[in-house]
């Protein structure tokens, strides 16, 4: 069979774009963020198993802007696929699939995360001693 | 229509001879990953500002040892099937595509055994 040269769906060009279009990338997006992120755990973990000097070390990028930066979105990443992940398996079992509902979950997803993200953070500066 | 019988449709599988395994290990590590990841949040919430000491005697305790193993587990089954997904999504060169599929298995698998090391020597 010549599969020859015809378009390949999906057409990204040919839709209007929307909210619910716009989270699937992003779950698609926050998981490859994800996977950069793990390489930063292993990183952490070997750095506890290696001693108090590589500790610091990574714990050293980690609290400079940059470390910052990224470990802020990283937090969101994880928040924001383990929210929508959570919205994916509710459809795996045929719930919540109709278009208000869609629509709806997606929201909800966009909000719980990035409410959580910030209460993470804040929770986290009240652990160091930061706020209080 | 079909004209394959029922019972040819669910033997064969499809291409890959592997059915619905792919995306149902996807779940059973997304299912696992939802407690997992709450815990692991919570924990470096818990952990900012600890130094060395403090974060060695958090990973060394064995409820955090083996949530860390079960964590790290999870994590690296769940991120190889779906990055394997990305590329077979968006690399269409046939070698390509296979390189990079073997890479990121074998890299998830690497990392997962060097995460899993430094819990156990910690630990230990």
């Amino acid at each position: 069979m010549n599969s020859g040269n015809r378009p390949l769906s999906p057409h990204l060009q040919v839709y209007r774009w929307q909210w619910t279009m716009l989270l699937s990338i992003l779950h698609r997006a926050t998981g490859i963020a994800l996977a950069v992120g793990a390489l930063m755990m292993v990183c952490w973990l070997l750095a506890v198993a290696s001693g108090p000097e590589d500790f610091a070390a990574v714990q050293g990028f980690l609290a400079s802007w940059i470390g910052r930066l990224l470990l802020f979105g990283w937090t969101w990443s994880l928040l924001y696929h383990l929210a929508n992940g959570v919205r994916h398996l509710f459809w795996d079992t045929g719930l919540g699939l109709e278009l208000p509902a869609a629509r709806g979950s997606g929201y909800a997803v966009a909000i719980v995360s990035a409410v959580a993200t910030i209460a993470v953070w804040i929770a986290a500066y009240m652990a160091a001693g930061v706020l209080r | 229509m079909s004209l394959r019988t029922p019972l040819g449709r669910v033997r064969g599988l499809g291409s890959a001879k592997e059915g619905t395994h792919h995306w149902w290990m996807q779940r059973v590590t997304a299912v696992a990953l939802v407690p997992l990841s709450v815990w692991f949040i919570v924990s470096l919430i818990r952990l900012s500002g600890a130094d060395h000491a403090a974060a060695a005697a958090w990973l060394a305790s064995p409820v955090t040892a083996v949530l860390m193993l079960l964590t790290v587990v999870g994590v690296f089954h769940h991120l190889q099937l779906g990055l394997q997904v990305v590329i077979e999504d968006y690399i269409h060169n046939e070698a390509m595509k296979v390189a990079c599929v073997l890479g990121v298995k074998l890299a998830s698998f690497a990392l997962a055994i060097s995460a899993g090391f430094a819990v156990l020597k910690v630990a230990f």
